[in-house]
């Protein structure tokens, strides 16, 4: 029955523990409601039908007072049910709103046009926030710029990012899988390509995520960078290495790699051509521009693009940064070859979770074997 | 062509007004009705400011401090002063002594530059300070947020309630001609009723002013 | 022939109609009369109407792919925006009130115009005035920040910011001198004799709006200078930057623009009921509580406007208050859907325009009514707050509630101003169009929004695809339904069949005077001892 209604009113699967109440409460609503409007249709239909008969020959109408206590019943019970269901909703809200005690923490950034995440131990993630599945998650939010909002449809919660403040929402995920996060509070041009995933991992998959990411010596860098070079073996050339780090920290949201125009520079035929800064001059985009534009890319910005790129200093590790760079070198003679459809929704590369652990120092315990998983990206997105 | 009709159709505009009566209570419902609707206009302001001081509490004080009580306070009795002079107008109007009310309706207006003139010479103190609102705000002795943002809100509601002033002068202006030229009389002067209301409620509103920008501690 | 007929025919030789009066363009434009000054506001609202159709209709046909179809990004987001801002402050609030409110008012009371002409005259041209300023945003190459300015994008906003919140501010001046024209025209210029209860329904619809408009308008004037000085001046009022809350723009915007969609809705109340009443030849049912509910609604609605903002960081105190106050609100609506439904019963029902009309809207706004209980269940909002649920729920209260009462004003209203009647197969023909192609329009829009589409979307997910282009679908269909009622009634302007003063056999007052009304209403007074739904006297129909 659950089913039937979810799949009749096209709400997404129930995925969080709040999701099945929250539609639950729905469907009931819905079905009084269509119930009560087709019989306020059906009334009237037939008192129309009854005044057509009778109303013509001008013939004397009937007795026209209805019961006197129709009035007030019909009131009352509405007013009884209107309060009803704001009995339900608002405790619903409550548990919605009231993260449980022992919930692991997630700092939420929301920024024109990405999300970008933050653990307590200091692992960060963008585009995609990890969580371990059957695990309550609260989420610490805020903006940077402008108010965005953030939904996942599949958990039915959703809470604003107010840049000068922090709210609060929480969820536990059902099961493992994929999920969709859409901002959606409007917030400028990229607004509806303002997505990511939520991804839920078994949790002991989802301590091996983490754990793979923190350095022990150096606890401070952000997470992939121990993953870069040691997922696929060292066999992988830096520039290999580069385009799967553009894709992942999605440089490609905004850079191109053909040549197609869109909100940041193209890549292809970057490296050491001319460049117009809007300050006057004209360099030349070599290596150091081009970590420069990575580490603090308002300083230099092109003639013809909007100050909008985030800076990247202590986000990207020396590695990634030298692999982005290999990266841009490979496409000094890409072809430029310019669509006329814009850009679809950058590539969500599936997220691999490498089978080998982490060289292990001594004394560390066994860490569990961990399978290359490829979360499936939903079919609701677009690849 | 019936006479009635005929002397409709050389009307030019009929008044809708059966009789002179009407029209009056018209006007008054009219001044009622919008001074309800500029009491919202302040409303949501003080709203505002409320919610404000609600996060900011202490900062509010201490940026209050730096607001000279003395002139706030000489300026909330001069505003008082000239809604007396405003009703006294009325009254002389009422009895027929039009010397009294052209007395009086000039002290109203006296009274109102006097306190425009003690608003500029306050504005000027702050903006030499570097107590500007929003972005042009340097005065760095207070804790910037709360500080500037009292500091905005304290120009806007005190710039709003400024431009009510004046144009509440320019209509005890136009009154003052009236009464000069004798078309607002003893029998005829709901203009004047209208134009007082009006001036009263600009008092009021200054009079919520005072303490939220000047006393709070 | 009625007996209304048969009184006006026995009168003296009638004067000329207002339209012949005097018929210079100065006449026209710098006319006194509340029937002219109507007309004018149809003019100018029907102009905004088609205009924000097209806007809405440009941003369907880009929905009809997950991409771009035939704009960007920037492009849409000016469109959405401006297609707010232009139907909510140029055509919604104004429209009934303007063109009919002006019209039929005075008339109802017995009076010969408003209590003050030549303010009716200014806030025309003072909506004018409001709508170019408005529109020179567009020139200036529009503005995106959507039709709610939420703060801090509307201040950092490249776009026209400044020209459409100064238009908008406009805008909200021309609505409180009707409003006051109104209120004060209600309680002075009543005829002798005529009390409050004695009022037509429409009356009562048009005085309740009017005290919300001057209640309310002027917090909005306050959030567009707010807005405006932090666009324009920095001065960061609501920039957490310089110590400003974006939240507390919200509780400032949304304070002004809850009870503003009452201001929107119940002067098509007022409508609803004289028609239902003219149409089954029956008193309305509940006269007093149709009356009280009008209050209700205009009071309580002040007291809802969080319900916007459940998921902004509001404590779950404050969302329990603001939820159980958004349910009273909505029983206000329902004792009038009550009493339209039982007024029908024991009626002589004549079908046509006007009721289909009325049909239309009890099956279009009933369904959005109860969406609006749906959505203000705090747990429900949500999933739906910023998505299409929230779109679908407020076209079909606004759309299929008011734009339905405006048609159905203009049907039953069109022999009253010009003395002509309309084809009414070519009305029921337009009538279904109108009814079916908004429901496919914005049906689709519900299970989009239960989906998770976000509303102010360009792009969207792929699977999403069929129902926005179903959407877009109806929406052509409503074009066309509103398309050709706009150009028969043009025609029948000019070559439409004399209508007599009262084709509908109406009891209200306004049909008591020759149709179309002589410049000054009438050239005697009518009799006002006979109530306004005085059916069930005399026996059988006129």
């Amino acid at each position: 029955m659950n089913e039937l209604f979810r799949r009749l009113l096209m709400l997404p699967p129930q995925a969080s523990s709040v999701a099945r109440d929250v539609d639950t409460l729905h469907f009931a609503l819905i079905s009084v409601s269509v119930l009560g409007w087709l019989g306020v249709l059906s009334a009237s239909i037939w008192f129309v039908v009854r005044g057509r008969r009778t109303g013509e020959n001008g013939a004397p109408r009937g007795l026209r007072k209805f019961p006197s206590w129709l009035e007030p019943a019909v009131i009352g019970a509405l007013l009884s049910g209107f309060v009803g269901v704001w009995l339900i909703g608002h405790a619903q809200y409550v548990h919605i709103q009231t993260p449980p005690r022992e919930s692991l923490d997630v700092y939420v950034v929301a920024k024109q046009w990405m999300w970008s995440f933050a653990y307590e131990d200091g692992t960060a993630s963008q585009h995609d926030l990890f969580v371990p599945a059957r695990r309550p998650v609260r989420l610490l939010i805020t903006s940077r710029d402008v108010v965005h909002s953030f939904f996942v449809p599949a958990f039915r919660i959703k809470q604003d990012a107010v840049p000068g403040r922090m709210t609060v929402a929480w969820f536990r995920a059902t099961q493992p899988g994929s999920y969709p996060l859409l901002c959606t509070e409007y917030c400028g041009l990229s607004h509806s390509r303002m997505r990511g995933r939520v991804i839920a991992l078994e949790p002991a998959h989802f301590e091996g995520w983490r754990r793979r990411f923190i350095d022990r010596d150096r606890p401070e860098l952000s997470a992939i960078s121990a993953g870069v070079g040691r997922a696929r073996g060292a066999t992988d050339d830096l520039a290999s290495q580069g385009e799967r780090v553009a894709s992942e920290r999605g440089c490609t949201r905004c850079h191109t790699i053909d040549g197609t125009p869109h909100l940041g520079p193209s890549w292809a035929g970057l490296y050491r051509s001319q460049v117009a800064l809007q300050d006057g001059r004209r360099i030349t985009a070599d290596d150091a521009y081009l970590t420069r534009s990575m580490m603090d890319p308002l300083h230099e910005l092109r003639v013809g693009f909007q100050a909008i790129m985030p800076s990247y200093l202590g986000e990207l590790s020396a590695a990634e940064t030298g692999a982005l760079v290999a990266f841009i070198h490979s496409l000094e003679r890409a072809p430029s070859a310019p669509r006329r459809a814009p850009l679809p929704y950058p590539s969500t590369t599936p997220v691999v979770v490498p089978a080998q652990r982490a060289p292990g120092k001594p004394g560390d315990s066994a860490s569990p074997q961990l399978e290359v998983e490829t979360i499936p990206t939903p079919a609701t997105e677009r690849p | 062509m019936s006479r009635e009709s005929a002397a409709l159709a050389s009307q030019a505009e009929p008044s809708p007004y059966a009789q002179p009566e009407t029209r009056r209570a018209a006007l008054t419902l009219a001044i009622w009705v919008f001074l309800g609707s500029e009491t919202m206009l302040f409303a949501g302001l003080f709203a505002l400011y409320t919610g404000y001081r609600a996060l900011y509490g202490a900062d509010f004080a201490h940026a209050a401090a730096f607001n000279e009580e003395w002139i706030g306070s000489l300026n909330t009795f001069v505003l008082i002063s000239s809604s007396f002079f405003a009703a006294w107008a009325l009254h002389a109007v009422r009895a027929g002594r039009r010397v009294m009310a052209l007395a009086s309706l000039c002290a109203v207006i006296a009274l109102g530059l006097c306190f425009l003139g003690l608003k500029s010479l306050e504005y000027y103190d702050h903006l030499s300070r570097g107590i500007a609102p929003g972005q042009f705000y340097t005065f760095t002795r207070l804790p910037q947020h709360g500080a500037r943002l009292f500091f905005t809100l304290y120009y806007f509601m005190t710039g709003l309630h400024a431009l009510h002033v004046i144009v509440g002068l320019s209509i005890m202006a136009w009154l003052l001609h009236r009464v000069h030229r004798k078309r607002t009389t003893r029998e005829r002067h709901v203009e004047l009723e209208l134009g007082a209301l009006y001036w009263h409620l600009v008092d009021i509103v200054w009079i919520f002013l005072w303490p939220l920008l000047y006393l709070i501690r | 022939m009625s007996v209304d007929e048969g009184m006006a025919s026995q009168a003296a030789p009638r004067e000329r109609s207002f339209w012949t009066a005097d018929t210079s363009v100065r006449s026209w434009l710098l006319t006194r009369d509340h029937k002219r000054i109507g007309i004018l506001f149809l003019v100018g609202t029907s102009l905004s109407l088609a205009l924000g159709g097209l806007f809405a209709l440009l941003l369907r046909l880009e929905l009809l792919t997950p991409d771009r179809t035939i704009m960007g990004p920037t492009t849409y987001n000016k469109l959405f925006t401006q297609h707010g801002v232009v139907m909510v402050w140029m055509f919604m609030i104004p429209a009934i009130p303007g063109i009919f409110g002006n019209f039929m008012l005075p008339i109802m009371i017995g009076a010969r115009d408003v209590a003050f002409p030549t303010l009716n005259l200014a806030s025309f041209w003072v909506y004018v005035l409001g709508a170019v300023v408005t529109l020179t945003a567009l020139a200036a190459g529009g503005v995106d920040t959507g039709w709610t300015f939420y703060v801090p994008y509307s201040a950092t906003s490249l776009s026209a910011v400044g020209w459409t919140v100064t238009g908008v501010f406009i805008l909200g001046i021309s609505t409180i001198m009707s409003a006051i024209n109104f209120i004060v025209t209600t309680h002075t210029l009543r005829v002798q004799g005529l009390g409050w209860m004695q009022l037509p329904l429409f009356v009562w619809a048009i005085y309740g709006t009017a005290i919300i408009q001057v209640v309310a308008t002027p917090v909005l004037g306050l959030s567009l200078l707010l807005v405006g000085l932090d666009h324009g001046f920095k001065l960061g009022i609501f920039d957490p930057q310089y110590g400003g809350d974006p939240i507390f723009y919200q509780h400032l915007f949304w304070f002004y623009s809850h009870p503003a969609v009452y201001i929107m809705i119940l002067p098509g109340f007022g409508v609803i009921s004289e028609v239902v009443s003219s149409f089954s030849h029956n008193p309305p049912v509940s006269y007093r509580l149709i009356v009280y509910s009008t209050f209700g609604i205009s009071f309580v609605g002040f007291l809802t406007w969080g319900h916007h903002m459940f998921v902004s960081g509001m404590s779950t105190f404050d969302a329990g208050i603001f939820g159980l106050l958004s349910m009273f609100v909505a029983i206000f609506s329902a004792i009038k859907v009550f009493a339209w439904t039982m007024t029908l019963r024991g009626g002589a029902i004549s079908l046509t325009t006007p009721l289909l009309y009325f049909f239309g809207f009890m099956f279009l706004f009933v369904f959005g009514g109860m969406t609006g209980v749906a959505v203000a269940s705090e747990s429900l909002d949500v999933h739906w707050h910023d998505t299409y649920f929230v779109v679908a729920h407020f076209h079909f209260v606004m759309v299929g509630g008011t734009l339905t009462a405006f048609l159905a004003a203009l049907h039953y209203w069109f022999p009253k101003m010009t003395g002509r009647r309309y084809p009414e197969r070519l009305g029921i023909a337009s009538s279904s169009l109108v009814v079916l192609g908004f429901f496919f329009t914005f049906m689709p829009q519900f299970l989009l929004g239960n989906a998770g589409m976000p509303r102010r979307y360009y792009s969207y997910p792929e699977a999403y695809q069929w129902l926005n282009v179903l959407s877009t679908g109806g929406a052509s269909v409503l074009a066309c339904g509103l398309l050709l009622t706009l150009s028969y009634l043009c025609v029948a302007c000019v070559r439409g069949a004399p209508a007599g003063d009262n084709p509908w056999g109406s009891r209200c007052f306004e049909w008591r005077v020759a149709s179309p009304p002589p410049k000054h209403n009438f050239t005697e007074l009518p009799d006002f001892e006979r109530g306004a739904y005085a059916y069930a006297e005399e026996g059988g129909l006129p």
